[in-house]
């Protein structure tokens, strides 16, 4: 812990990531308190102040029906926040719990739960959370859905090739010769060892889960109008370009920091930890 | 073995497709159509039927090479396929071209200049470029290149001003084709933006896994051997310490341009590309399920067949497995 946090401190990148993340939680969870405009994040119209360039008022400028744009970018953070949060808890214990099995238990199971992953892996990531929310109703929970059944094989996959590799040592065995379950080999023998990598991957796919996300959005099958969302907000500023540059800009560079700080975090933890790779 | 994979894929992407809510037939048909009408398209399309006996028929049509008609075109959805395809292969094959000659170059600069500043800055660029979403650069890359500094074309494949005759769908080769060399170079700047925008988090990520595959193989002793003889530097990074570690990142790249292909769904969409991809996402908005399916399935079939490429293109590169020694 100590080692870590003196890797931590002189390591400035990873800093600055922890640095973004915070300030990204902070716009996300204090955004009745800092937004300028609260009511913004919903269907309000202002036509005395659409389509302000950034400054005066309106640190980002607003969008074509005069609402802030900085305002909406805060609430924004807050889906995207959400949605990683949601994603990784249910996509983690499943791809974990799945990948363990296969690489423990082997014969029958990891033969069929490896093809089923193969399967899943695939289809390109966003071509199959396409697909799926293609065939839903595009709303938050449907896009969360979505992004989840398309992120849990790459945590089997990561969990079924460390375990293939610790099954055979010797800690294990001597836990298996002591007559512990399957269970307990599984959760409290090896799924300690493959906590590193799992910490690592988890923090950089906080990142791009937000991606992911963003990109349903952009595509118009995620959050749905009036809720802001970082995605369809560069969707529809992109309309507007060039002369409402800041409606595509702002929001974009919103996405970039968020997960730039993300994966600056998961960067410096891979080289505490080890880590994937 | 890939071929189970595909299987496996059309299962499941006509399971997804057939859970949609409402009758497909009614929402092709629209409000205004009779009941007769939508029984009749149904029919048509065997919705009556339980779902193993669609899939049936599905499969069999499929190997016919026949998946359906679309209900937003009202064409064979092979017909779509093939019209939309090759612009979105031309644009993924630019884009992987570009991953590979930036990336691995990086990569290996990186690993020579290890803890020294190229090292530090090629690190900060890949990890910005792999922390925004395509689109993000499309839009950054068409204001500063094409509004700001008008150097590139905003949108689109080819100026009005030139009819190319359609040969094979691929602009480059049908301008050449066509003796069009002005029709070429015009085609080929309106591929730039775009390619780049697709192609830039994978450099990023090529050139991360290149330096870390470089650093592992730079640990091993027939590398400190060679720099104790006094080889030169560049020769060490290019003639030794490279071929090894290309194995590794080429598995990434396959997967990566797998990314490609989901990507291209998201600068399509940005510079007005008349590709497989805005095509995919034009049906999916009309639940469009023959489309849907046809879509993901020539999707996933060609990201098995960049893995077997890559599969090949690994042994051929490794002599232990070309000549039969070892597994790797």
């Amino acid at each position: 812990m100590k080692r870590a946090a003196f890797i931590l401190a002189s390591n400035p990148l990873t800093l600055l990531g922890v640095l973004l993340v915070s300030l990204v939680v902070m716009a996300a969870a204090l955004a009745d308190v800092i937004a300028p405009f609260p009511e913004h994040r919903g269907a309000v119209v202002d036509f005395v102040n659409f389509n302000k360039p950034p400054g005066g008022d309106f640190l980002m400028g607003t969008d074509v029906v005069g609402r802030d744009l900085f305002s909406r970018i805060l609430y924004a953070y807050r889906i995207s926040l959400l949605m990683a949060v949601v994603v990784l808890a249910i996509a983690v214990p499943i791809g974990v719990t799945l990948g363990l099995m296969a690489g423990y238990m082997g014969g029958r199971w990891e033969y069929g739960l490896m093809r089923v992953t193969d399967v899943f892996l695939s289809i390109p990531p966003l071509v199959l959370a396409l697909s799926i929310l293609g065939v839903m109703k595009p709303t938050l929970l449907n896009g969360m859905i979505a992004v989840t059944a398309m992120w849990w094989p790459w945590y089997t996959r990561l969990v079924y090739n460390i375990t293939r590799g610790e099954k055979a040592e010797g800690y294990v065995l001597a836990a298996e010769v002591t007559g512990a379950s399957r269970a307990h080999v599984m959760f409290r023998e090896i799924l300690p060892n493959c906590m590193p990598a799992i910490v690592t991957k988890m923090t950089l796919d906080a990142g791009f889960v937000i991606l992911i996300a963003s990109s349903l959005s952009f595509l118009g099958l995620g959050v749905q109008a009036p809720t802001p969302d970082l995605g369809s907000m560069v969707a529809e500023g992109a309309r507007y370009l060039p002369d409402q540059w800041w409606l595509s800009v702002f929001p974009g560079l919103a996405i970039l920091i968020a997960v730039f700080g993300f994966n600056l975090i998961g960067d410096g933890l891979r080289d505490i930890l080890g880590g994937d790779r | 073995m890939s071929l189970l994979v595909l299987w496996g894929v059309s299962v499941l992407i006509f399971a997804i497709a057939r859970v949609i809510p409402g009758n497909p037939a009614r929402v092709a048909l629209g409000p205004n159509a009779t009941q007769d009408q939508v029984d009749a398209l149904a029919a048509a399309l065997y919705l009556d039927r339980n779902i193993l006996v669609q899939y049936a028929f599905w499969l069999r049509d499929l190997m016919r090479g026949d998946l359906g008609r679309s209900l937003y075109t009202n064409r064979p959805v092979t017909q779509d396929i093939a019209e939309f395809l090759p612009a979105t292969l031309e644009l993924i094959f630019l884009a992987a071209m570009l991953m590979i000659v930036a990336g691995l170059p990086l990569g290996i600069l990186a690993a020579r200049f290890r803890g020294r500043w190229p090292d530090h800055v090629i690190r900060v660029f890949s990890l910005l470029t792999v922390s925004a979403p395509s689109f993000v650069w499309a839009v950054a890359l068409m204001l500063a290149f094409a509004y700001f500094l008008p150097i590139f074309p905003i949108a689109g494949r080819l100026s009005e001003a030139y009819s190319i005759p359609r040969v094979t769908g691929f602009l480059t080769i049908d301008t050449l084709l066509a003796g069009n060399l002005h029709a070429f170079a015009n085609a080929l700047r309106h591929m730039v933006l775009p390619a780049v925008a697709l192609s830039l988090s994978g450099i990023g990520q090529a050139a991360r896994l290149t330096r870390a595959n470089m650093i592992e193989t730079y640990e091993k002793p027939y590398i400190e051997m060679s720099q104790a003889y006094g080889f030169p530097e560049g020769r060490i990074a290019r003639t030794y310490a490279f071929r090894p570690s290309l194995i590794p990142s080429l598995t990434i790249i396959g997967l990566d341009i797998a990314a490609l292909l989901g990507n291209a769904f998201l600068v399509e969409a940005v510079f007005g590309w008349p590709g497989l991809s805005r095509y995919g996402v034009q049906v999916i908005l009309r639940k469009d399920l023959n489309a849907i399916v046809g879509t993901v399935l020539v999707i996933a079939a060609l990201f098995l067949i960049v893995n077997i490429i890559v599969d090949i293109l690994t042994v051929l590169l490794n002599p232990r497995i070309r000549l039969g020694e070892a597994r790797p």
